[in-house]
């Protein structure tokens, strides 16, 4: 039998697969710290898909199909499972967001959206097989793995 | 009813960029008209732009409207503080239409959601500036007696030069073909090639421009600016390699015009002024009567001629 690398959860969410180095991303994009329920976290564990990852379990948190798409800007191959008495009762698929609102920021220096209390917009943009994030406002394009939260 | 706001030249399909020459031709015709007798237009600088205030407070004047607003926003509210958001509330309750030019990106789009009235970007920072774009389109219009298929030459700073960036997507409705010709510094970037790809624009890429321009209809020349080089010695370098000298137009077709989007400082000498090539004073005048239509579409005020 494998050996589980985490402790096991009763009733909650497991969000798996997450990259090593985004883990607290993750974390404060779904604004974890402020979370009451238990949270079971590791990190650097062995992976077969994503190299060193990270693992988060919280109990009897369960998220709703547009908190976990959120997830999908920083992990897109993060996996999402909700545990009801043990088992893994439903595995929710991640897809990027058409739109991004509010949480992140835009990442030029120069936007209305850094100086002055204007709410951030982005459109989630595909061209050439490349996912980026366009400010509705300064129009500029933030890639994926430049994303940084607010 | 949805306000008509012009942030940005995409604001604008094919149909409504055409209806804008063919405004401000009838307004070259006859710049006079009392179309809005009886509007206040606010003009917003909150970072100073001469040029382009006096050509829309001109065209406001000539057809009959009033101006309110300020210059410079060092006399302003918003030097004591006030947000952007407030600022417009406040003029967009006195004002018809709001012509605003603003140091951030993004500060026009971000009016034009907030305001009651239209907004008119007169340029945010180094992002949008339309005016600037339908001036340079009726410009080409007028020397060349049409849009269609004309082969453009861009020259100078591509990298960061947005009046250039502006332009590609503007004629793109009009099949055109380009020629991108700049220091390897200031490369036309991916994104808009990838757009002449995709738009199937052809277009090649020089970086030298003695000789490189004989089959244009349009040359383009943008100011290089010292800030954009790490290296001085090559500033200089390009400064002189980038200087349209008269002697270059030799062999130039003779529909050839030359624009810039002003002000030059030495990226043309002074010798190509009395060329008949030479265009960009007329280019400049040719604004006044683009911002009449402007103005005249967003208030849909325009004139049966
Ligand atoms: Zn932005």
């Amino acid at each position: 039998m494998k050996r589980l690398q985490v402790a096991a959860l009763r009733n909650g969410t497991v969000i798996d697969h997450i990259p090593a180095n985004k883990l607290f991303k993750v974390f404060a994009i779904l604004d974890l710290s402020n979370c009451t329920e238990t949270i079971t976290v590791g990190n650097n564990l062995n992976s077969q898909t994503v190299g060193k990852k990270g693992i988060i379990k919280i109990s009897d948190r369960f998220f709703s199909q547009e908190e976990a798409n959120k997830i999908s800007l920083i992990a897109p191959k993060a996996k999402i499972n909700i545990i009801k008495e043990y088992e893994v009762v439903e595995k929710r698929l991640l897809s990027l967001p058409d739109e991004v609102r509010e949480i992140v920021q835009c990442v030029n220096p120069a936007c209305i959206t850094n100086h002055q209390p204007v709410k951030t917009f982005f459109n989630v943009v595909t061209e050439n097989d490349e996912t980026h994030l366009r400010c509705h406002y300064c129009e500029r394009d933030v890639k994926l793995e430049e994303v940084k939260l607010k | 009813m949805k306000i008509r706001s012009l942030v940005s030249i995409t604001d604008y399909n094919k149909e409504e960029i055409l209806e804008i020459l063919n405004l401000a031709a009838d307004f070259e015709a006859n710049p006079n008209r009392k179309t809005l007798d009886g509007k206040v237009i606010a003009t917003l600088f909150f970072e100073p732009s001469t040029r382009t205030r006096l050509s829309f407070e001109t065209a406001v004047n000539r057809l009959g409207g009033r101006i309110i607003g300020f210059s410079d926003s060092m006399t302003s509210s918003s030097v004591k503080g006030e947000t952007l958001h407030d600022t417009i509330k406040m003029v967009g309750s006195y004002a018809d239409a709001i012509v605003m030019r603003h140091p951030l990106e993004g500060a026009a789009r971000y009016a034009s959601e907030i305001s009651p009235v239209p907004i008119i970007n007169a340029g945010d920072g180094a992002n949008q500036h339309p005016s600037q774009t339908l001036l340079d389109l009726y410009s080409i219009l007028k020397t060349q007696g049409t849009l269609e298929n004309l082969k453009i030459c861009l020259v100078g700073d591509l990298k960061y030069g947005r009046t250039v960036h502006s332009l590609i997507m503007a004629m793109s409705h009009f099949n055109p073909s380009f020629r991108f010709i700049a220091p390897d510094e200031l490369k036309m970037p991916d994104e808009y090639k990838d757009f002449c790809r995709k738009n199937n624009i052809p277009y090649e890429e020089r970086t030298e421009l003695a000789g490189n321009f004989d089959d244009a209809d349009i040359l383009y020349i943008t100011r290089v600016q010292k800030e954009r080089f790490l290296d001085l010695i090559e500033f200089e370098r390009v400064k002189n390699v980038y200087t349209l000298k008269k002697s270059m137009l030799e062999h130039t077709k003779p529909n050839l015009k030359i624009l810039h989007p002003l002000p030059r400082v030495n990226e043309i000498a002074q010798d190509v002024d009395e060329s008949p090539k030479a265009y960009y004073f007329q280019q400049a005048q040719n604004g006044l009567y683009v911002r009449q239509a402007i103005v005249s579409k967003v208030l849909m005020n325009v004139p049966i001629f």
